[in-house]
């Protein structure tokens, strides 16, 4: 779960990062008073979106005058922000986050990221901040250091000390850094993060460390115990199809085809998705129904695939495990009446109760498609497809 | 001999008494898993299925000799759950929950490290379908009969697709020696590396399908392995060839956040290190069964 660059500098704020002085704003009104109370002679306005590239698509400006952020900020409120981490839908700008410009002698790049291959909390981090973590993979592979955290002792002074000499740091500097490793560690462990950056953490004018960016990601597995994070969660951030499936046990992502896919399990998933794929279709989306399917959750699904307009075909492909055959097909000849379907549907039906699923679709009288492998299924879908489908 | 479970495994289910718990535990002694008992704390003395329901499972270890766990606990509790399983003496811990926060699993990785070589747990999963030995028992969710006895090891991430594989190979007469679900999490317990060379030193089996999916090393890790190590063949598939980058796709570890992550890649790394991939995942089977013609012919 993402939250707000300005949500993610108050929590680390809390745990003793130091960030620039600002102030939220839900208006272009508001923004300017912000920016008043803030004082001085230059403020930086940023869109609070989900995504990163903010700065390139137009959602962040330094002003140099309480006009200038009033006019800034109203051209984009009710915005949808379109970056190269974003589709090309966009992300609604709602909130403006205004503060203090801060002069930048350097621009440091520092990361917590949870690491597969030690299976520990990992930091990255170098001295040539300020573009992406992917940018500087790519053209400064050299300027990043990596350093493991054992989850049995936590960060060792020692550790966060060397990480700050390796950049180059100086004097009262390396203090400071520390300082903050340690706030960002401890922000990660007792929160449940997954993710924390900030990107750029400055060297201001005067020698100091300031989070001029902050982002943190949360396991979404943990939020049960976290409910101060879970209260962060930004629905105007979250495709409402995504997010609504969510609500309901379903795991669904959106793509761009128009075969609609309902599938339990994510292999199965995916691998359904590539052999349509393979079969000359695109797949309209990502569904797994989950594990001991009702068949309410089944029509649920129906409704979820169906609320994009681009499907033309629906393919149902179930290997029951701990799911029922009958249950999942009962549910289709449900969802087919309830919802008033009139695309063509391709079940495929295998494993527990598969005899009792068959007879059930059959005995509809519906005029479904019956696979039983999963080549015939997608061959099935996509020759289902209306002729005039891209 | 197969691995991990055979027919004289002794097997407790912590959560037996839950819903669940119970539903699956009854499958597996209809099968004829050498279920000898449940654990439920507050429940020691019941019985459940005609099996005996204790507090701890250092109690049941004691009782029953028991030296596999099947773990059917909810999310908050799973981690500790497989933590008193390791401590308790149980050799080898199946979690089939799903939903376990990440950093309760590094927590757990970090606690199974503790013990000597040998009395070192073993733990599969968590968030996969279980492990089965076609013929002899199986501990976790998988419809059973789908597999046919036989001399093929099967590891994979996904459950489903796991029994799609099965399927496949049972349709062209191919059996299996015993499947693995490794699981959908970022952390896991076992890798594939690990269970392949379970595999590589089984008499009893002689290829292997290894199904593997979007994000995280594991799968190149592997295919590394295999190239030094095995001498048996691997067939695999890889899920996720439409997957888009950087969206979780449905298991928290499926996810391409990294170089080498995609589908695409992880075909290349596997198919250089001498790893036959199959064309597409309806062609699993077929796919085992030329590599097996051809071994045959050699």
């Amino acid at each position: 779960m993402d939250i707000h660059e300005y949500q993610a500098k108050e929590i680390l704020a809390k745990f003793g990062v130091p960030v620039p002085r600002g102030g939220l704003a839900n208006s272009p009104e508001q923004a300017a008073y912000r920016a008043r109370e803030l004082g001085g002679k230059a403020w930086v306005v940023k869109a609070q979106v989900h995504a990163g590239g903010r700065g390139a698509a137009g959602g962040v400006k330094l002003c140099r005058s309480v006009d200038e952020v009033q006019t800034f900020a109203a051209g984009l409120f009710g915005k949808l922000l379109v970056t190269k981490q974003t589709d090309a839908n966009g992300k609604g700008v709602y909130r403006l986050w205004v503060e203090g410009a801060s002069e930048i002698a350097q621009e440091i790049y520092l990361g917590f990221v949870l690491d597969r291959k030690s299976e520990r909390i990992m930091i990255v981090a170098s001295a040539q901040g300020g573009m992406e973590i992917e940018d500087l993979a790519e053209n400064a592979p050299d300027s990043l250091r990596r350093m493991t955290i054992d989850p049995a002792v936590g960060l060792s002074e020692f550790q966060a000390r060397e990480l700050a000499f390796s950049l180059g740091l100086k004097g009262g500097q390396i203090a400071q850094m520390v300082s903050i490793l340690r706030a960002c560690y401890r922000a990660y462990r007792d929160l449940d993060a997954v993710m924390v950056e900030i990107n750029p953490l400055v060297i201001t004018g005067t020698g100091d460390l300031v989070a001029l960016d902050a982002k943190m990601s949360f396991d979404t597995n943990a939020l049960f115990r976290r409910p101060e994070v879970a209260e962060l969660r930004d629905r105007s951030q979250e495709d409402p199809r995504e997010s609504t499936a969510g609500d309901h046990g379903l795991a669904y992502v959106g793509l761009d085809g128009d075969i609609g896919c309902i599938i339990n399990g994510a292999g199965l998933a995916m691998a359904t998705m590539d052999m349509i794929k393979l079969a000359g279709g695109e797949p309209a989306n990502f569904l797994d129904i989950g594990g001991g399917a009702s068949p309410e959750r089944v029509v649920r699904a129906f409704r979820t695939v169906l609320a994009d307009a681009n499907v033309s075909v629906i393919l149902v492909n179930i290997f029951a495990g701990i799911n029922r055959c009958d249950w999942v097909a009962e549910g289709v000849v449900q969802a087919y009446r309830e919802v008033g379907l009139t695309l063509p549907v391709v079940v495929r039906l295998a494993g527990t109760n598969v005899e009792g699923g068959k007879r059930i679709i059959q005995a509809s009288g519906l005029p479904l498609i019956s696979a039983d492998t999963l080549a015939e299924a997608a061959a099935a879908a996509v020759a289902a497809r209306p002729r005039n489908a891209a | 001999m197969a691995i991990l479970i055979t027919e004289t495994t002794r097997v407790i289910v912590q959560g037996m008494s839950g819903r669940i718990g119970a539903f699956h535990a009854a499958d597996m002694i209809r099968y004829g898993t050498n279920v000898v008992g449940g654990v439920t704390p507050g429940k020691g003395g019941e019985t459940l299925l005609d099996r005996p329901l204790f507090n701890t499972v250092r109690e049941a270890v004691e009782a029953t000799g028991a030296e596999a766990s099947l773990v059917f606990v909810p999310p908050p509790f799973a981690a500790d759950a497989i933590m008193e399983a390791a401590d308790a003496g149980i050799k080898t811990a199946v979690c089939v929950t799903d939903g376990i926060p990440s950093q309760d699993m590094m927590k757990v990785k970090r606690f199974l490290r503790r013990y000597q070589e040998a009395r070192k747990m073993r733990l599969i999963g968590p968030n996969c379908a279980g492990i089965i030995s076609p013929g002899k028992g199986f501990m976790g969710i998988m419809p059973p009969h789908i597999y046919r006895p036989g001399r093929i090891g099967i590891v994979g991430r996904s459950g489903t697709l796991g029994y799609e594989a099965a399927a496949q190979m049972n349709d062209l007469g191919i059996g299996v020696s015993t499947s693995v679900g490794i699981g959908g999490d970022p952390i896991n317990g076992s890798s594939f590396r690990d269970i392949l060379e379970l595999f590589q030193n089984d008499p009893d089996t002689d290829a292997v399908m290894m199904i593997g999916e979007i994000g995280g090393p594991q799968e190149a890790e592997a295919a590394a392995w295999v190239a030094q190590n095995m001498t048996k063949p691997v067939v695999a598939y890889i899920a996720g060839l439409s997957a888009p980058k950087g969206r979780k796709m449905g298991h928290a570890g499926a996810i391409i956040s990294a170089f080498g992550e995609s589908a695409q890649e992880k075909v290349e790394i596997l198919s250089a290190h001498g790893i036959t991939v199959a064309p597409n995942p309806s062609a699993m089977g077929e796919t085992m069964a030329a590599v097996l013609a051809r071994r045959a012919a050699a």
